[in-house]
């Protein structure tokens, strides 16, 4: 049976009747456009109606209100996410040129070396426009934001975002790259430990992830650099090109960014999923002669998940803090390293740029994480989907 | 004698029971082979640490211009690095530096995270979800970043970096205080309080703080070892603490252009570094294990 799920204005829950005829509610709506989404074979569709789709009803499908008590939709919490998400990165530029506003030093004496006179400086000053109040250099780089224009490096006079096409695709690479081995190692590795608890292979990954979990990025960078470049010969030790094939300049700050993320996601999974296979349900699935696998894969892991989830956002925004040290360690020419330099020479627009781009990237995967947590865990999608969930069925079997 | 016999009973029931939950705790932290081993690794590496000028071998700012970027040797057990300081010595000053900057910025972060997450959570509401918003907005900057910002913006020295790295790690201790407050929001004892007519401080602060700091501690033990990391992290970076002052992470990094000739300038300030926080985390881990028995395996 296909399934209509219809977004509108949610009727109240004595309106509860409107839920078939869909064109009572779309003309319930304040515009008379009700956006609908429709799921055919577990595949969601979003489509909008200016009318009441009279040939949906003809056909006898079976209307769902996505809502909770509140009766706020699963659409109107990515809406309102997205909104926040507008809002964050406002207070983050807001705090960042604060906070660059109260540096001490001078970029004008920086650009003109300690020779300059005050006319000099000040001739530099409205240049660049640092003579202006607060308010209105704070709501021209708001605006100016708002279009990816973060100015020009007092240093070298290369607008920013053009760094940023070169050296962003670099550190987003770092950071989604070494994210994706966090989960993609860490979390089986976890599973596995929970499985075979107690015996050489469950001890061996807790005592490995103990001590990566305990060692600092920039050091274990270095003994890479010491073992492998210096001691074998086998990767480069710094940059981003060369003698050797380009993939091998990523392996090491990739792996230095990641290891300890990973050992984070094997301990958590391995603890998880310990107190998820004693729970009930695991033990009816059992009970119920399903084979060890399907259990395992299919009634514990989503549920042991749920927890690790709920924490890659901040370790997600560890990567992307990681990555300025990892860049710096190598050589690598990415953001993190773009900013320090930026730090060093007070190049206020390069620092602003390069914060408010990681913060955006951190932002906008945090997002995406809280979605798939509101996947993952039936009670979350519950709260947006109860009726629906009542109507299809929870399939995983909630966590106790 | 039944009547006296029942007075004993009487008397010597709460005290028991007092300390047999302080008892259990420390029972079963001391079972824990791991958590002791931690414990007495950091003792051992406070102690040498405080220690330091009546152990260390030499000045750590003395340079011995006979024996630059020396490998070991009975007169400098971990060598020397390139401008001819002992480098043994450098991380017996230098550990003082960075224990220091750890325990101060956790120190630190829980106080004022106790502080806002009570208010915060016995108020409750409004108050709440204003909070949770600023700390939605301050979290949205990642820490490392936010720590590097800010400790270019103040300078280095010891203070500035603590002021750093707290400020960094603040959202995240009042939230993890402001849920505990929640939940001990609906305890009866809070209502039994307010039908005393206690003052709101007094709630917060008196009835409420005790019960929430126990899980802090625990939890801030655990965090030591990471704001270490960050702290020798930002050194390691120039900001932070500025060399000549002893520092783990700035010893590593001022050894980094020596790196594929004497990498031993660099390894030893890093080992110590990793045993360190590893010691840390191992007594944090045995800790929250010993009070919450549930969360062990």
């Amino acid at each position: 049976m296909k399934t209509y799920i219809m977004w509108g204005k949610a009727p109240s829950r004595s309106d509860f009747k409107w839920a078939f005829p869909l064109a009572g509610a779309a003309s319930r709506t304040k515009c008379g456009i009700s956006l609908v989404t429709v799921k055919v074979l577990n595949s969601y569709k979003l489509i909008l109606f200016l009318r009441a789709p009279l040939r949906l009803l003809r056909s006898g499908a079976q209307f769902i209100l996505l809502k909770n008590e509140k009766g706020v939709t699963m659409w109107r919490y990515i809406v309102k996410r997205l909104l926040w998400l507008i809002v964050i990165m406002a207070c983050v530029g807001v705090i960042i040129f604060t906070i660059m506003w109260f540096v001490p030093g001078d970029p004008a004496q920086i650009i003109l070396g300690s020779g300059a006179t005050n006319e000099d400086i000040a001739r530099v000053h409205e240049q660049l426009g640092l003579d202006r109040p607060y308010m209105v250099q704070l709501v021209e780089f708001l605006v100016n934001s708002c279009r990816l224009d973060f100015g020009e490096s007092y240093v070298y006079g290369i607008p920013v975002i053009q760094e940023f096409a070169t050296r962003l695709p670099r550190t987003l690479g770092l950071g989604l790259i070494s994210m994706a081995l966090n989960i993609i190692i860490g979390i089986p590795l976890g599973v596995n430990a929970a499985i075979h608890r107690n015996t050489i292979w469950d001890q061996g990954v807790l005592v490995l992830a103990m001590v990566f979990i305990s060692v600092p990025q920039f050091f274990l960078g270095l003994l890479m650099v010491v073992l492998f470049s210096v001691q074998l010969g086998w990767l480069p030790p710094f940059g981003i090109s060369g003698s050797y094939p380009t993939w091998m300049y990523w392996i090491m700050p990739v792996l230095a960014n990641s290891l300890s993320g990973m050992a984070m996601n094997a301990r958590q999974t391995r603890s998880a999923a310990l107190e998820t296979i004693r729970a009930d349900f695991v033990t009816t699935a059992r009970a119920k002669g399903l084979p060890e696998r399907t259990v395992i894969y299919k009634h514990m892991l989503p549920n042991a998940l749920i927890p690790v989830v709920n924490s890659l956002g901040m370790q997600l925004s560890m990567v992307v803090g990681g990555t300025v040290v990892i860049e710096t360690v190598f050589s690598f020419p990415g953001i993190g390293q773009y900013l320090l330099t930026g730090v060093n020479s007070r190049d206020y627009p390069v620092v602003r740029g390069s914060v408010m781009i990681l913060a955006l990237f951190s932002a906008v995967i945090t997002l995406l994480v809280d979605l798939v947590y509101a996947y993952l865990d039936p009670r979350i999608k519950a709260q947006y989907v109860n009726y629906a969930a009542k109507k299809g069925g929870s399939k995983k079997g909630g966590k106790k | 004698m039944a009547n006296a016999a029942t007075v004993t009973k009487a008397s010597s029931v709460p005290k028991r029971k007092k300390d047999t939950q302080l008892r259990q705790i420390m029972r079963r932290l001391v079972k824990s082979k791991t958590a002791m081993l931690g414990l007495i690794v950091l003792v051992i590496i406070i102690l040498a640490c405080v220690f330091a000028p009546l152990i260390a071998p030499y000045d750590p700012n003395y340079m011995d211009y006979t024996s630059l970027n020396a490998g070991s040797s009975l007169a400098h057990i971990m060598g020397c690095d390139n401008l001819g300081r002992d480098i043994f010595s450098r991380i017996l000053y230098g550990g003082r530096m960075s224990l220091m900057l750890g325990f101060t910025v956790a120190v630190v972060g829980m106080v004022f995270g106790v502080f806002f997450g009570c208010i915060v959570g016995y108020y409750g509401g409004q108050v709440d979800n204003i909070a949770m918003r600023i700390c939605d907005v301050w979290m949205a900057i990642p820490g490392t970043l936010l720590a590097i910002v800010i400790s270019s913006a103040l300078g280095s020295g010891f203070g500035y970096t603590v002021l750093a790295l707290s400020v960094s790690g603040l959202p995240g201790s009042v939230r993890g205080t402001r849920a505990m407050a929640l939940k001990e929001r609906e305890m009866e004892y809070l209502e039994a309080a307010k039908a005393m007519n206690c003052s709101k401080m007094k709630i917060m602060f008196k009835h409420m703080m005790p019960n929430i700091i126990a899980p802090t501690i625990v939890g801030t033990t655990g965090q030591i070892g990471g704001t270490m990391m960050s702290a020798a992290g930002l050194s390691y970076i120039g900001l932070g603490i500025q060399p000549p002052t002893a520092e783990w992470g700035a010893m590593c990094s001022s050894a980094r252009e020596y790196l594929t000739k004497y990498p031993h300038e660099m390894l030893w300030p890093g080992f110590v570094i990793l045993l360190t926080v590893l010691a840390i985390n191992l007594l944090g881990d045995g800790l929250r294990d010993a009070m919450d028995p549930r969360l062990k395996d």
